[in-house]
């Protein structure tokens, strides 16, 4: 008997060519105009005829796009994860509270400015500052939701667990806020925006390396999220540890999220829109394909609207998260708006 | 443990029910089964005396209070949830949730106890997906979505991915409790047929009363004061079946083996 399980290869061949072509545009587009040959040139180390052009390339337009396809991927497995485990399909990476968390932690360091003294403030702002503060808010508001999904075996409680700890957060940065001086809230306000740009390589490696350890703990449960598609009851009556699926789902989407929310700030909808635009695309929900399939998706997608969003040949940088949610707005509400039924 | 023994299935001095911090509920007590191999069970009682709660302390979803179980000369708290899907396998009575899995991709997550880590079918595995398809007679819908198919055909491709896991026993929670006449004793025969021609042992839950008089090969009768299992005729015989509804209102006429309403003046 020949498997009927469609062969994708086609499919896969075509988006990673896009990927491919996608990411050199985003390398030629930008304030300053960079002919493709000077690029390549660049990219083997070859003779240039602007060295300022090799600089611009080497140390900012290429780190930025290599975050923009470990956040678009990292974001949108982790939304499909959410979005299998919880069997819902509003469930983004954000859901148990990561975002939420990361932006209490960055908000105490800037917005609480004043209560620490200006000695220690001025030194925590720069990157790392920012990214140690929001994964330590993240981590702190993440084990608060993971110790409660200890207690809780449901798992629809443990999404609306998530969101409550984020109405919280949420409550705790506003009352922040209202106490904060105007320079303080812009300051916040520029890193909730999100920005791919200013990862040196060294924190580039940092979150390659989460990134890696991240997707490790996702190829395990690959084979029991399909089961999980039939209900938990089925799942373990075929002999699935429901519990450890769970887990690892938790632990490899706080990973992941985490570690690009420190870097990167809270971008959103990536991880929501991207899963289903790529059943959309693929109309299977079988993960050995999905997965895949949404980390390519959710890279092309992500260097797109940076390429969008560096408003190319003008001088401004739009902020990504306003980008990512103008393209990913309209497209859940033209899904819903078809009456596409949407399967996770 | 290993007990040596022709039952498939055994139960001894069995209590079901729930246990909380504070109190225990049984919901019944001294429950005791020895099973063959290559029967059709028929497990029958009114909604809410506990069939459910028997079938999942059977199938390792909750504990038993007390008492023992054997699945195949195997004591059930000491198989692991992965070996016990190779035993057991469910048809369950919920709902699927929405996804665009294919009618081949469910049947073939029934070989999940079997695969390897990322879950590679071999041609062994394809066979017996095949074979599965073949005996519940669904080869043609192997490439529809699951979404796309009526009760009737979901209910026999979810009994094709119990069988793609190749279990001695499957077990059934009111496999047709959606299902209009046709297609209750389509799927019933099938199981018949199941049951005796590759000696599967097959146990459901059911309010097809009259059905299982006909078909089942034992029953497991569960009424308020006790439950009784025992070969149909020998229940029959022995006037077990009276004590199973309300005799005011049903009683078990022995001469056609049916239940049939007591007082038709009732109406």
């Amino acid at each position: 008997m020949i498997s009927p399980i469609k062969s994708y290869s086609n499919t896969f061949i075509i988006l990673i060519l896009v990927l491919v072509f996608i990411f050199f545009i985003n390398l030629s587009l930008g304030s300053v105009y960079i002919p493709l040959k000077q690029l390549f040139f660049t990219l083997i180390n070859g003779e240039v005829d602007k060295e300022s052009w090799r600089s611009i390339i080497l140390s900012y337009r290429l780190p930025k796009a290599i975050t923009a396809i470990i956040v678009g991927s990292g974001l949108s497995i982790s939304g499909l994860l959410m979005q299998t485990l919880f069997r819902n399909p509003l469930a983004g990476p954000f859901v148990l509270g990561i975002s939420s968390g990361a932006s209490l932690g960055v908000a105490v360091l800037i917005l609480g400015a004043s209560f620490l003294g200006a000695n220690i403030t001025s030194y925590a702002f720069n990157n790392f500052g920012l990214a140690i503060a929001a994964s330590l808010g993240a981590f702190l508001v993440l084990s608060a939701v993971m110790l409660a999904a200890l207690k809780v075996r449901n798992t629809m409680s443990i999404l609306i667990i998530g969101l409550m700890f984020g109405s919280l957060t949420a409550a705790v940065i506003s009352i922040l806020a209202y106490f904060s001086s105007a320079s303080q809230l812009q300051q916040y306000m520029f890193w909730s925006f999100g920005s791919l740009g200013n990862l040196s390589w060294k924190e580039i490696i940092a979150l390659l390396i989460v990134f890696l350890i991240g997707i490790s703990f996702v190829i395990f449960i690959i084979k029991p999220l399909n089961s999980l598609l039939l209900g938990e009851n089925y799942a373990k009556s075929m002999g699935v540890n429901v519990k450890r699926t769970r887990n690892f789902v938790l632990i490899a989407t706080s990973l992941l999220t985490g570690v690009i929310t420190a870097f990167s700030g809270p971008i959103a909808f990536i991880g929501l829109a991207v899963p289903h635009l790529t059943k959309l695309l693929f109309n299977t929900s079988n993960h050995r394909i999905l997965l895949p399939a949404v980390a390519v998706c959710g890279a092309i997608i992500m260097l797109i609207c940076d390429s969008i969003a560096q408003l190319p040949t003008s001088e401004y940088t739009l902020p990504i998260n306003a980008i990512t949610s103008l393209f990913g707005a309209p497209i859940i509400i033209w899904l819903l708006v078809r009456k596409r039924k949407i399967y996770y | 443990m290993k007990q040596t023994s022709k039952h498939i299935i055994k139960v001894s001095n069995l209590s079901i029910g729930y246990t909380s911090k504070k109190n225990v509920s049984t919901i019944a007590s001294n429950l005791n089964i020895n099973l063959s191999s290559g029967n059709m069970v028929c497990l029958l009682g009114k909604n809410g005396i506990g069939k459910s709660t028997l079938l999942r302390t059977l199938t390792k979803v909750q504990p038993a209070l007390s008492g023992e179980i054997f699945i195949n000369n195997i004591k059930l708290e000491v198989l692991a949830n992965n070996e016990l899907a190779k035993i057991v396998s469910l048809v369950l009575t919920e709902r699927l949730p929405d996804s665009s899995l294919t009618v081949f991709e469910l049947v073939a997550l029934g070989r999940q106890p079997f695969t390897n880590w990322i879950g590679y079918l071999t041609n062994e595995d394809m066979e017996i997906i095949q074979s599965a398809f073949e005996k519940t007679n669904t080869k043609h819908l192997m490439n529809s979505k699951c979404y796309e198919l009526s009760d009737g055909q979901l209910q026999k491709v979810l009994i094709a991915r119990a069988l793609a896991q190749n279990t001695p026993i499957i077990v059934l929670d009111e496999p047709t409790a959606h299902l209009d006449l046709h297609h209750t004793i389509n799927t019933f025969s099938l199981l018949k047929n199941l049951a005796s021609e590759f000696n599967k042992t097959i146990i459901i839950s059911t309010h097809e009363a009259n059905l299982a008089m006909q078909l089942a090969d034992e029953l497991w009768l569960m009424s308020p004061s006790k439950f009784i299992s025992g070969k149909t005729d020998d229940l029959i015989a022995e006037n077990e079946l009276n004590q199973l509804f309300d005799s005011k209102l049903i009683s078990f006429n022995k001469t056609l083996k049916q239940f049939t309403i007591t007082d038709s003046k009732l109406f």
